[in-house]
């Protein structure tokens, strides 16, 4: 019975970290398109730190498109970094989890910390 | 008369085992089976190996041949040797070996039950015959996974196995795909749960080695793909 309860909530949760691995994985898509494009834009147009800083300060898009990518990035890759330690060290249960939310807790903060460091720069 | 000769290296006892090399006649459509048989017969007769139907019904007489799993009863010699060259064979891939070519199936067929590889009738038997059309969607889909004899090729033929030791493997999910597809089933729900857990279809690579090498033509890797969906919309429905 316990066992079998046990099986049920991983699978709840195997499946829900699957679906927000699918989803995160959607935003990114757009999110590292638009990203590299703008880099790019930016080399071409020989646009130095100075320029680019005046256009992205204060600049409210910027923050909340940086703000969805740094959150779908820190959702993202704990839960597939998760399968490879299951899968290549044998690392298994609470001990994993535990790793895998700090890391996704060390990318949002470093993350948006960045963000939030060009906005108001 | 010349006679061809066939050269062959067999596995001989468990996991610390070694290589013995054997030499027999080559005949014509002779089997990797017979050749086997044949040795068992004429020259040592402690060569352990397993087989039943010898018409690729049963699936109990698979072997690594030259480290491609296959089913030895429907595999020529002719068609798989290379010209002139000995062949190699070993127990199946990813399970232990009991001795010589024969290994133990117990955890193999373990993980088909643990993903819930058996009709759930429920409760109460239904009063009449539940008429299920053969066109149907669940009936199509599930005949075109239905056909598995339970050889173990593909769980030998899939490196997930090897890395994730509780790994369910291709045939159990693929035999759970089967009846995630029959609608007289009454045990769906916990069914998706015991295929969504870590070790369950969501671990699948998709890197299909399980398609390349069923003997059956069959595709558990699209049956994998199945069960994905299905319990990715049953977490979505909040159903498991
Ligand atoms: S497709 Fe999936 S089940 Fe098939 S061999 Fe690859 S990992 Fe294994
Ligand atoms: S799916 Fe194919 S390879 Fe796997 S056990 Fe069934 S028949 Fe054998
Ligand atoms: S002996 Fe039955 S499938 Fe080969």
């Amino acid at each position: 019975m316990n066992a079998a309860r046990n099986a049920a909530s991983n699978a709840a949760w195997t499946a829900r970290l699957l679906v927000a691995q699918r989803a995160t994985a959607f935003v990114l898509a757009f999110a590292v398109a638009i990203h590299l494009a703008t880099i790019i834009y930016a080399v071409r147009a020989g646009l130095n730190a100075g320029e680019i800083l005046g256009r992205t300060r204060g600049n409210a898009l910027f923050l909340a498109f940086y703000s969805l990518f740094v959150v779908a990035a820190s959702i993202h890759a704990p839960i597939g970094l998760r399968n490879i330690f299951r899968e290549w060290a044998n690392w298994r249960g609470r001990s994993l989890n535990i790793a895998m939310i700090a890391v996704a807790l060390i990318l949002l903060a470093l993350g948006l910390r960045a963000a939030f460091a060009v906005y108001a720069a | 008369m010349q006679t061809d000769t066939l050269e062959l290296d067999i596995w001989r006892g468990g996991r610390d085992g070694a290589f013995q090399a054997f030499e027999l006649p080559l005949r014509e459509s002779q089997t990797i089976l017979d050749a086997v048989t044949e040795i068992q017969r004429t020259q040592d007769a402690s060569l352990a190996y397993r087989f039943a139907c010898r018409v690729g019904m049963c699936g109990s007489c698979a072997m690594m041949v030259d480290g491609i799993p296959r089913w030895t009863c429907r595999t020529r010699v002719v068609d798989v040797q290379r010209k002139g060259k000995r062949l190699k064979l070993e127990p199946l891939r990813n399970l232990p070996v009991v001795k010589d070519l024969a290994v133990d199936m117990a955890a193999f067929f373990d993980k088909w039950r643990d993903a819930k590889g058996y009709f759930e009738p429920g409760e109460s038997p239904p009063a009449d015959f539940a008429v299920v059309p053969p066109d149907s969607r669940e009936r199509r889909a599930a005949d075109v996974a239905i056909e598995c004899i339970n050889c173990g090729i593909c769980y030998s033929a899939c490196d997930v196995v090897s890395w994730d030791k509780d790994y369910l493997g291709p045939a159990a999910l693929n035999r759970s795909w089967t009846l995630v597809n029959d609608v007289r089933d009454r045990g769906q729900t916990s069914r998706l749960e015991a295929v969504a857990t870590d070790s369950g279809c969501h671990s699948c690579h998709s890197h299909m080695s399980c398609t390349a090498f069923c003997p059956k033509q069959l595709s558990p890797t699209q049956s994998i793909a199945g069960l994905k969906r299905e319990t990715m919309r049953a977490a979505l429905r909040g159903a498991i």
